[in-house]
């Protein structure tokens, strides 16, 4: 049912409590946990003659190699009133590109035993390839036409666009759907984030395929672009491919500042429907990626919420009373805007007590913060959980080596990691959560009687 | 407790199923060092080296699932499943998700119609660690009313988020208990929602002793280890565990011959966009002729199977009457499962218009078969799946554990590529004509709701 670009999303953030999972149309949570560097994980920083950079991860276990990459400025970027654009944009790359059309294009990429994907997310355009080594130089062929010369005939964007407006139609009268929409404008208000990235029939029906163009050539250029390497390549090799992937793109991109927000809270929004659950989302104030209480922060959330099976949100509401399947907390950190988020769906009639427990448990929290015993179970699971969320495939180490680069953390930073987590204290991540979880949230809640009140 | 994986691929079956059979059907024949053995007590046990990051996947799979119910208790495995996380003699209940959390590991389970299945991925320290929780759980759950009846709500509450507040999860329901008129794959994994609510702390403690045992199970560990180790640490752990008494053959009811064509409609007011799924009873890998089930698997590659499947090239892209269009096949199954097509109009075209359009090309295929060009890319794609599968080990840990699990033997997944490339043109369009040419199938329609106001 859903438009093929959102069957080929290719990066995504990792998430770590499922049960959060749908908060991520507003929120973007934080990027993965990293932990001690393996030893066999040697990153390389590779610099090709024409001054692209890429870190690379040299691995001939098995004779693939993953690529991703990442533009920055997604959907952020769609000009007013063209909302959806960049999400239609990345939908179109195998519909043609340089000499090829669409079916050449696909038969060419099935040929090379290539998958390409492409997605827009807020604040970035990300983009992938996994392909066997053997073939590997016909499909970087395709890649680089796909980046440089997308064709954006009609006849696709005709098609692309039909499919998302359906799904647009399909989700109309989905509660949840309107729900996420009324809640991203309370929080958000007029900032872009409000916006639906997939854009609206009306705004798609006025892009045109000039539209594409210079969108595309305003976001794909050199001095926002990030790419990680993984596979059976070498650094030489990689440096010549990255100058004929990505050297014929404009040397700088041209970006709209997007303003920095913060999410509005203290609020509640009811969508009153008869379903037979009530769902509950709530956003505290978040902290920023880039702030030296981050990790003080990340350690407090992940004993109230971001354990999956084992945070005090999930043995309060689930363990203790059964109240819920899943139950979740986590900090989300996007460009321009961060947010502490909590996510449940319970029995209707049981929504106003799960409400109080879930505020009983952040009060306490905010009160007395977590105890030593449990900030050391924090540190211990995310120094430990870095391999297995960050090394278990080609595409997860790729995606790794983008996500750092994208948060600017630095080629040492899985070194330096463990003795920033090792250093926070009580007091430290008790502060935090003072700061974050002391104001009123924004709350979401969709249900059977929602309006009626708590 | 846990978010069942392969439960939730059932309920998404029509749109997943290709692609979660590219992934486990893609396996071995390559030098990829997989051992297998078995234990005194009948434990088998399959080992899958990895060395590329210091992970190990540790998978217990039983041969047991929904369909292995009695009639009447449906979701009593599911239910079991949770209840596997509440402690034994030795180890309180959430002792061993404690464990694990501290050193950042990740666990879960999941129920699926033929087996159920518990994983942990570790370093490959903890592997012992690991072996001897899950083995002594094997034998040595306590269970208390107690714990039993808040894990219910659990359940309830799952049933609820999973099933009932999502009208395409309701009807898919719905058409696999209409398509199935005597097995017991026409029983929802997760239980129904009555019979749920009789579930007990009894029942769920014959069903464990009935079913648990080493001589009913599979051992699964893939990652940074050597078989040797993973014998000796199973020897010390699993072979303990005394063997259970021998299990009467898994011989569930048997579809009579089917005559009939049935419709399901399910019309909500949450539906704006309609959309209809057809399935037909078809054999299984384990079920079918040597064979004819690479010939079905094949045959729902060409007909649905992505962007360059027959139906979506004609429906959505050639005629532009369908938003989405295209077609699955449950390959993994211990028995008879099915093969399912699906669609939904895009524009001014109706539905009926993208179900004569489906029955159309099904037509053509069984009529005049596949084109030799048709064939070779398809079976090239599925052959490169096995080497892109081995860049996951916990992706080849279940594909090993899911297909031992339904009755396959290793040498099946060694034999496979050499099966599907002996496929012809002829055996797919036999297979079309022998199943999908039938009329005894059920058709799904979910529909909008127009009579109720919001």
């Amino acid at each position: 049912m859903s438009a093929p670009m959102m069957v080929r999303n290719s990066i995504t953030t990792r998430i770590e409590n499922a049960a959060v999972a749908f908060i991520l149309s507003l929120f973007f949570l934080t990027f993965p946990s990293l932990g001690p560097a393996h030893a066999s994980t040697e990153i390389q920083e590779v610099r090709s003659e024409g001054g692209i950079t890429a870190w690379l991860v040299e691995d001939y276990t098995v004779p693939i190699v993953a690529l991703r990459f990442m533009f920055e400025g997604g959907s952020t970027q769609d000009p007013e009133g063209k909302e959806g654009l960049a999400n239609l944009m990345t939908g179109l790359f195998d519909e043609g590109a340089g000499e090829l059309d669409s079916e050449a294009f696909q038969l060419a990429l099935d040929d090379a035993a290539a998958e390409m994907g492409f997605s827009a997310g807020r604040d970035a355009i990300s983009g992938s390839m996994r392909t066997l080594a053997e073939t590997r130089p016909e499909a970087f062929g395709l890649l680089r036409l796909a980046l440089t010369r997308p064709n954006f005939d009609q006849a696709p964007i005709d098609r692309i666009r039909a499919q998302i407006v359906a799904g647009i139609h399909a989700r109309s009268r989905d509660p949840e759907t309107a729900a996420q929409i009324a809640f991203a404008k309370a929080v958000y208000g007029d900032h872009p984030y409000a916006r639906q990235s997939e854009g609206t029939p009306e705004t798609l029906a006025t892009v045109t395929s000039d539209d594409l163009r210079r969108l595309h050539s305003r976001l794909f250029a050199r001095d926002n672009l990030i790419v990680g390497v993984v596979g059976a390549i070498d650094a030489e090799t990689l440096k010549a491919e990255l100058d004929r992937l990505f050297g014929d793109l404009p040397e700088n991109a041209d970006l709209v500042s997007v303003a920095d927000v913060e999410p509005k809270l203290d609020q509640t929004v009811r969508i009153d429907y008869p379903l037979p659950q009530t769902s509950l989302q709530l956003a505290y104030k978040g902290i920023a990626r880039d702030d030296p209480d981050f990790f003080p922060a990340l350690l407090m959330n992940h004993v109230l919420g971001g354990g999956s099976f084992t945070s005090r949100l999930f043995e309060e509401v689930r363990e203790k009373r059964g109240l819920a399947y899943g139950i979740g907390s986590g900090l989300s950190n996007s460009r321009h805007a961060d947010a502490l988020v909590m996510g449940t769906a319970t029995n209707a009639d049981r929504a106003a007590e799960t409400l109080d427990v879930i505020r009983e448990v952040v009060a306490m929290m905010a009160e007395e913060g977590p105890t030593e015993a449990e900030l050391d179970a924090a540190k211990r699971y995310l120094l430990g959980a870095y391999a297995i969320n960050n090394l278990a495939s080609s595409g997860a180490i790729a995606n790794t080596l983008v996500g750092l680069q994208f948060e600017s953390l630095g080629l040492d930073y899985i070194q330096r990691r463990p003795a920033l987590i090792n250093a926070v204290t009580r007091e430290e991540a008790a502060r935090q959560a003072r700061e974050l979880l002391s104001g009123e949230p924004a709350v979401l809640m969709i249900g059977p009687g929602a309006e009626d009140g708590e | 407790m846990p978010f069942s994986t392969a439960f939730t691929q059932r309920l998404l079956a029509t749109m997943m199923v290709a692609a979660a059979l590219l992934a486990f059907m893609s396996v071995a024949r390559a030098d990829n060092g997989v051992t297998t053995f078995e234990l005194d007590n009948g434990l088998q046990v399959i080992v899958i080296p990895d060395h590329r990051a210091p992970v190990v996947t540790h998978m217990i799979w039983y041969k047991v699932g929904s369909a292995d119910e009695t009639p009447g208790g449906s979701g009593i495995a599911h239910f079991l499943e949770h209840l596997m996380f509440k402690g034994t003699e030795k180890h309180a209940a959430g002792e061993f998700s404690a464990v694990i959390a501290e050193i950042g590991g990740n666990e879960n389970a999941f129920t699926s119609q033929d087996y159920t299945a518990y994983f942990q991925q570790v370093g490959p320290d903890a592997l012992p660690t690991m072996m001897e929780f899950e083995a002594d759980r094997m034998r040595g759950l306590i269970l208390t009313d107690e714990v039993v009846a808040p894990e219910r709500d659990v359940v309830i509450e799952e049933r609820r988020a999973r099933i009932e507040t999502s009208p395409g999860a309701l009807l898919s329901e719905e058409v696999e208990a209409t398509l199935f008129q005597n097995h017991p794959y026409r029983y929802p994994v997760i239980g129904w929602m009555h019979e749920i609510r009789e579930l007990d702390r009894e029942k769920a403690l014959a069903f464990y002793d009935l079913h648990y045992a080493p001589n009913n199970a599979i051992l699964v560990v893939a990652g940074d280890v050597e078989p040797e180790q993973v014998r000796a640490l199973a020897e010390k752990t699993y072979g303990q565990v005394p063997r259970g008494p021998d299990l009467p053959q898994r011989t569930r009811p048997r579809e009579p011959h089917q005559d009939t064509n049935r419709t399901v409609t399910l019309r909500d007011p949450r539906v704006s966009l309609p959309s209809l799924q057809r399935s037909w009873v078809v054999p299984s890998y384990t079920s079918a002729e040597e064979g004819e089930a690479e010939a079905l698997d094949l045959l729902a590659e060409i007909l649905g199977g992505g962007v360059r499947s027959r139906l979506y090239q004609q429906l959505v892209v050639k005629d532009g009457i369908a938003a989405s269009a295209g077609a699955g096949y449950r390959a993994t199954a211990l028995d008879d499962s099915s093969f399912s097509v699906y669609g939904a109009p895009r524009g001014d075209a109706d539905l009926e218009t993208v179900e004569k359009a489906i029955e159309t090309e099904i037509a053509l295929i069984a009529e005049k078969g596949v084109s030799e060009d048709e064939l070779r890319r398809a079976r090239n794609r599925f052959l490169r799946s096995m080497i892109f599968a081995r860049d996951s080990q916990s992706g080849m840990a279940r594909i090993y554990g899911s297909l031992l699990a339904t009755g396959l033997a290793v040498e099946d997944i060694d034999a496979w590529p050499d099966r599907v490339r002996a496929v012809t043109a002829e055996d797919v369009r036999n297979a079309a004509r022998r199943y999908l040419a039938s009329s005894a199938y059920v058709t799904g329609y979910l529909l909008p709701d127009e009579g109720v106001i919001q």
